[in-house]
C-alpha cells in the first residue's frame, strides 16, 4: 500500500511538473478560464446578484479544472503515445491504472491553476471581496474536489482508449458537464430529468462543497459523496482497463498499441 | 531454465479499410519463429526492414500478444503471465522519443524507478551507479531536451536497467549514433552481457552483431532464415569471393546485367552519398570475373576495385537473398509495418 502510494505521489509530482514547463500549455489552462470568470462576473452583476460574485470567480475555476481533467485525461494515452512514452510505461510492472491515474491526477491539479487566476482576476479586476463563507474548509474542498474530478478522469482515460477519436468525444462533453454539475449555476435551475444525472457526476457534489465554503453550507456531506463517487469511477476504470490492456495487446490497433 | 523460449510465435496484424464496405486484411508480420536463448547469452536477431524483428520483440516483452505459439521468459508465458515477465525483463529501444525531454535525466529515472518497483531506500544508490555506468554522471539535472542522441541513448539504457533486470530487449538501440557513441553503447552491452544480463539485441550493423552476440538469428519474411554463430553463418559464404566496385550511376538495369553473369552469387548496390558500392559475390576465383563485371557495369564511371573474404554482411545478404526467393534487388521482402505499441 505505502509503494502504490508512493508511486502515485511521485507519479503526479513527475507529471505535474512536466505539463508545469509547458508555457503555452499552462497559458490556455487558464486563459480559457478567465473568459468565462469574466462573462460569468457580469452575469452576476446583471442579475442583480453582486453578493455571489466570489461563487462565479470559485465557479469558473471548477469550470477551468473540469476543462483541464476532460481534455488532459481523455488524451492521457494518446498524449503518452505521441511523447513515445506509452511503451515504456505498458511494460512497466506496474497495473495501467496506477501508470495512468497520476497523469489524471495530474492534469486536474494543473486546473487548479485556473482556480487561483479566476480567483485573483475577480479580486484585481472586479473588487470581488474574499469572504469565504469557511475559508478552511474552501481550502480542504478544492484539493478534496480536484481528486474526485482526476479519479473521473481514470475513467474517461480507460473509456477514451477503447473510443478511437476521444479527443472530438472530449469536446461535446466540456459543456454539458459542467452545466449538469452546478459548476457555475445551481443544479436546482435544470429540468427535473436531469437531476438523476447531476447527482451520478463527482463533478456535482465537488462543485456543491466548494460553492458551500465560499457561501455557506453543508460542506462536509457533499465533499465525501464526492470522494466516494470518485472512488467508484477508479474503481471502474480499473475493471475496463484490465480488459483494455488485454483488447490493446491483442488487435495492436487501439490507441494503447 | 532457458531465459527465452519462442516456440512457433506467429502474429498476424489485421487492419480495415473503407466505411460503406470496410475491408479487412490481413498480414502476417511474423511466421512461426522458434529460438531459444540461454541465460546470460548475447543473442543477436538480424533481418531486413519489415522482417518481423520487432513484432517478435514486442511478443516477448509483452507488448503484443502472439496471434499463436507461444514464448516464455523464465518460465514465465508471455501472454498469460505479463506481470512476472516484466518484472524480470527491461526494454530499450532506438530513437529520440521516450522520455520526458521537458524535465532532468533524474526525474525521469526517479519516476521509472517507482514504476519498476525500486525500492525507495535503493533508488538513489541504483540511479547514482547507473548514471556512472552510462557516463551521464554530472549532466543528471540538465533538461533531457538539450541532451544529444547518443546521450538520450544511454539513459533509455539505464532506465531499462533500473531494477536490474534479467533479461534485456535491445531494439535497434544504436539507430542514428555517432560511432564514438556507438562504441561506448557496444562496451557497456558487452559488459552487461558479461555480468550475467540475457541480451536479445536487434541491429542492423553487421559489426555490432558480429563483435557483441554469440549466437545470431537471421529473420526475413517473418521467419528465421539461418540461426547459429557469427562464425557458422560466415560459413555459409566461405565459398565465395566478394568483389567491391566504387562506382557513380549504377542502375538496376546494370545491376540485373551482373546478377546474370555466370559465377555470381548475388549482387547489391548500396548509396554513400554520391558514392555507390557494388558488392557482388561470386565463387572462388573472383579475380576471373573482374572482366566481365565491369563489362557488365559499361558506361558508368568505376573507381576503386577491392576483392576481399566475405564478412557477416555478406553472409546475411546471401541468407536474405536465398530467402526472398534468389538474389533479389531489394533484399527486403515487403512486410507489414509494425506498428508502434
Amino acid at each position: 500500500m505505502r509503494h502504490v502510494l508512493r508511486l502515485v505521489l511521485v507519479g503526479v509530482r513527475t507529471h505535474v511538473s512536466y505539463m508545469s514547463r509547458s508555457p503555452i500549455e499552462i497559458t490556455f489552462a487558464v486563459l480559457v478560464p478567465l473568459v468565462y470568470a469574466t462573462l460569468a462576473v457580469y452575469l452576476f452583476r446583471a442579475a442583480g446578484d453582486p453578493d455571489r460574485l466570489l461563487t462565479a470567480s470559485v465557479g469558473a475555476g471548477l469550470m477551468g479544472i473540469w476543462g483541464s481533467v476532460l481534455f488532459g485525461s481523455g488524451g492521457a494515452v494518446q498524449n503518452q503515445r505521441w511523447l513515445g512514452t506509452l511503451e515504456t510505461l505498458v511494460v512497466a510492472p506496474a497495473p495501467l491504472a496506477l501508470v495512468l491515474l497520476p497523469i489524471t491526477l495530474a492534469t486536474a491539479v494543473i486546473g487548479t491553476y485556473a482556480m487561483g487566476a479566476t480567483v485573483l482576476w475577480g479580486v484585481v479586476l472586479f473588487d470581488v471581496p474574499l469572504d469565504f463563507a469557511h475559508p478552511l474548509l474552501f481550502l480542504l474542498a478544492v484539493p478534496v474536489c480536484v481528486l474526485a474530478l482526476g479519479m473521473m478522469g481514470l475513467l474517461l482515460a480507460a473509456t477514451f482508449v477503447l473510443l478511437r477519436n476521444a479527443n472530438a468525444l472530449a469536446n461535446p462533453l466540456d459543456t454539458p458537464v459542467w452545466l449538469l454539475s452546478g459548476l457555475l449555476v445551481p443544479v436546482t435551475v435544470l429540468p427535473a430529468w436531469t437531476q438523476p444525472l447531476s447527482w451520478a457526476l463527482p463533478t456535482t457534489w465537488g462543485a456543491r462543497a466548494v460553492h458551500a465554503a465560499t457561501s455557506g453550507g453543508d460542506v462536509i456531506t457533499p465533499l465525501l459523496v464526492a470522494a466516494a463517487l470518485g472512488a467508484g469511477y477508479a474503481l471502474a476504470a480499473v475493471l475496463v482497463l484490465g480488459r483494455v490492456e488485454r483488447r490493446a495487446r491483442a488487435a495492436a490497433t487501439l490507441a494503447l498499441a | 531454465m532457458l531465459a527465452i523460449e519462442a516456440d512457433a510465435l506467429r502474429r498476424t496484424y489485421t487492419s480495415r479499410t473503407g466505411w460503406l464496405k470496410p475491408r479487412r486484411t490481413e498480414t502476417e508480420a511474423v511466421r512461426g519463429v522458434t529460438f531459444e536463448v540461454a541465460p546470460g547469452e548475447l543473442f543477436g536477431l538480424l533481418g531486413p526492414n519489415g522482417a518481423g524483428k520487432t513484432t517478435t520483440i514486442k511478443m516477448l516483452n509483452t507488448l503484443l500478444l502472439p496471434t499463436s505459439g507461444t514464448a516464455r521468459v523464465f518460465g514465465h508465458d508471455v501472454a498469460r503471465d505479463p506481470v512476472a515477465v516484466r518484472r524480470r525483463i527491461g526494454y530499450v529501444f532506438g530513437g529520440d522519443r521516450g522520455l520526458y525531454d521537458r524535465l532532468s535525466a533524474l526525474d525521469n529515472l526517479r519516476y521509472f524507478a517507482e514504476l519498476y518497483g525500486v525500492e525507495a531506500r535503493d533508488q538513489k544508490r541504483r540511479i547514482a551507479e547507473l548514471l556512472d555506468l552510462v557516463g551521464l554522471v554530472g549532466r543528471e539535472k540538465e533538461s533531457v531536451e538539450g541532451y544529444s542522441r547518443g546521450m538520450r541513448q544511454r539513459l533509455h539504457i539505464a532506465r531499462g536497467l533500473l531494477h536490474r533486470p534479467d533479461v534485456l530487449f535491445l531494439d535497434e538501440p544504436s539507430i542514428g549514433v555517432d560511432p564514438v557513441a556507438a562504441r561506448d553503447l557496444r562496451r557497456t552491452v558487452a559488459d552487461l552481457s558479461a555480468a550475467g544480463t540475457t541480451v536479445l539485441l536487434t541491429t542492423h550493423y553487421m559489426a555490432e552483431a558480429d563483435e557483441l552476440c554469440g549466437r545470431i538469428a537471421v529473420i526475413a519474411g517473418g521467419r528465421i532464415c539461418a540461426l547459429g554463430t557469427p562464425e557458422s553463418l560466415k560459413s555459409r559464404v566461405r565459398g565465395r569471393d566478394v568483389l567491391e566496385i566504387e562506382a557513380y550511376g549504377v542502375d538496376e538495369e546494370r545491376l540485373d546485367r551482373v546478377r546474370r553473369l555466370p559465377g555470381v552469387r548475388g549482387a547489391s548496390v548500396e548509396d554513400r552519398g554520391t558514392l555507390q558500392v557494388v558488392t557482388v559475390q561470386t565463387g572462388r576465383s573472383s579475380a576471373e570475373l573482374h572482366g566481365p563485371v565491369l563489362t557488365a557495369l559499361d558506361g558508368v564511371r568505376i573507381g576503386r576495385v577491392t576483392s576481399r573474404e566475405p564478412s557477416l554482411e555478406d553472409a546475411y545478404i546471401a541468407i536474405v537473398e536465398e530467402a526472398a526467393g534468389g538474389p533479389d534487388r531489394s533484399a527486403t521482402p515487403a512486410e507489414a509495418e509494425e506498428p508502434a505499441v
